[in-house]
């Protein structure tokens, strides 16, 4: 069972229908309980960076994410990547969960519309297995005004928007994965990321 | 490269497509779920449900078919059409809805836009704008379905709208919509000049060659349609095809 982190944040149930239509066992939760039960976990997000660190420290949810993130593969969406670093910078500096070194800052790319919004195609950086059988220039949906700034070897993919290298998929090169698109909303190409991250826990459970 | 997007709108009234045709596969004409997935799999970047019922039995049936839709149609979905509360954004976003248009309600009470994006995000705010020409770049504001002149300066709306953290913008024009003469472009280009937020063109595509023109002659991010679409003289496939020969970004569906 996949448990999606319910904080309070974003559109979780879409990342629910996209594991549903997929026949993955998925649940909503906040219960660190079912958190260290769980075989996978995704932490979903929209919103802004410090808020969304507050509510994870109000649910009492930023410990257990970050013992839990090492133990099972574990994925972070949109704001739920962007969470995953050290350092946000949308409105304050505020502390990330710390799981992949890096900071998140304020999308630089002038005479460009911002947000950074629509269907965008990836360039693989470095081998990944949440994005095997994916195409080089496989196109998935962004929404976002801030971005990752992260050292290359944690990066998987990113994306060219005018002079902007945008990081799109991240890991620390264990369990921790992060997406800046939204896998659930990126057609038939963010599905087969989702099987491959739900691949993922059945490679744990046969070790 | 960030793609241009092309979306589809399906008008629904209680619960049934408005301008309902035969696509191949689908049975129930009507059926906006069965609508939304064929266009998915000419593989439309986006799907906009505008409700013209706009009323509290017709929203119940609105949501349903969200709600149907989110469970098997995986690119973003847009709800427009008579929302007037953060609650009934709440409502459409938890139905399945990744962003909702407002239109007359923004006009009449601009702190919609401002509430719902401090509680949802800027992105999940498009504003719809009804625009009509007055004079030589000069175009004014309606509201109602384009019956009622407001008075109010495009330019100074659009502007109005990104400060109060609308996500991005769907520009109608009411000189060219339902004319099918291609979109407005003097009035695209100069709103897409004024703000930095998308801004989706909207209102007069007839042919095949107007989406290009659009994307080639002013910065707009993403071209709507609605009949064209519906009685199947184009299909996404086939303005995609075009966009793309012109060296216009296109999705790839798979």
């Amino acid at each position: 069972m996949i448990a999606i982190i319910d904080y309070g944040t974003g559109n979780i149930f879409s990342v629910k229908n996209a594991l549903d239509f997929l026949e993955i066992p998925g649940k909503l939760t906040a219960d660190p309980e079912e958190i260290q039960k769980a075989d996978a976990l995704i932490l979903p997000g929209v919103g802004a960076f410090p808020s969304a660190m507050e509510m994870l420290r109000e649910s009492g949810l930023v410990e257990v994410i970050q013992e839990q993130s090492q133990k099972k593969p574990f994925l972070g969406i949109c704001l739920g990547m962007q969470l995953l670093f050290e350092k946000g910078y949308e409105f304050e500096a505020c502390d990330g969960l710390g799981l992949i070194p890096g900071s998140v800052e304020k999308i630089i790319a002038p005479g460009l519309v911002i947000p950074h919004m629509g269907w965008n195609a990836l360039k693989m950086q470095n081998p990944c297995p949440i994005l095997a059988g994916l195409p080089e220039e496989s196109y998935v949906y962004f929404v976002h005004s801030y971005q990752a700034v992260v050292p290359d070897k944690y990066l998987s993919a990113y994306v060219e928007y005018g002079t902007a290298k945008i990081p799109a998929m991240v890991t620390d090169g264990k369990t921790v994965f992060g997406a800046q698109f939204h896998p659930e909303k990126s057609g038939e190409v963010g599905l087969q990321i989702l099987r491959n991250f739900a691949a993922q826990c059945e490679r744990k459970d046969s070790i | 490269m960030l793609a241009k997007r092309i979306i589809p709108c399906l008008d629904v009234r209680n619960g049934k497509v408005v301008k309902g045709v035969n696509f191949e596969g689908v049975k129930d004409v009507g059926d906006p779920v069965a609508c939304a997935y064929a266009y998915n799999l000419q593989g439309a970047d986006e799907i906009v449900f505008y409700d013209i019922t706009a009323s509290y039995e017709g929203r119940g049936v609105m949501l349903d078919v969200v709600r149907e839709t989110a469970k098997k149609v995986f690119v973003p979905l847009t709800v427009g059409g008579g929302i007037k509360t953060v609650d009934e954004i709440r409502e459409a976003l938890r139905a399945g809805a990744d962003k909702v248009s407002v239109n007359s309600q923004a006009v009449q009470n601009p702190q919609l836009i401002k509430d719902g994006a401090d509680a949802f995000g800027c992105q999940c705010i498009c504003v719809g704008v009804d625009a009509k020409k007055i004079g030589e770049n000069r175009w004014t504001v309606y509201i109602n379905g384009a019956r009622v002149d407001m008075h109010l300066d495009l330019i100074d709306w659009a502007k109005q709208c990104e400060q109060l953290g609308a996500g991005e913008i769907c520009l109608n024009s009411i000189n060219t919509d339902g004319v099918r003469g291609g979109f407005d472009l003097p009035m695209l280009k100069a709103i897409c000049n004024a703000v930095q937020i998308p801004v989706i063109a909207s209102g007069g595509a007839g042919k095949l060659s107007d989406f290009a023109d659009a994307f080639l002659e002013t910065g707009c991010s993403a071209a709507l349609a609605a009949s064209l679409f519906h009685f199947q003289e184009l299909t996404v496939q086939q303005v995609k095809a075009d966009c793309r020969a012109k060296g216009i970004p296109m999705r790839c569906a798979i």
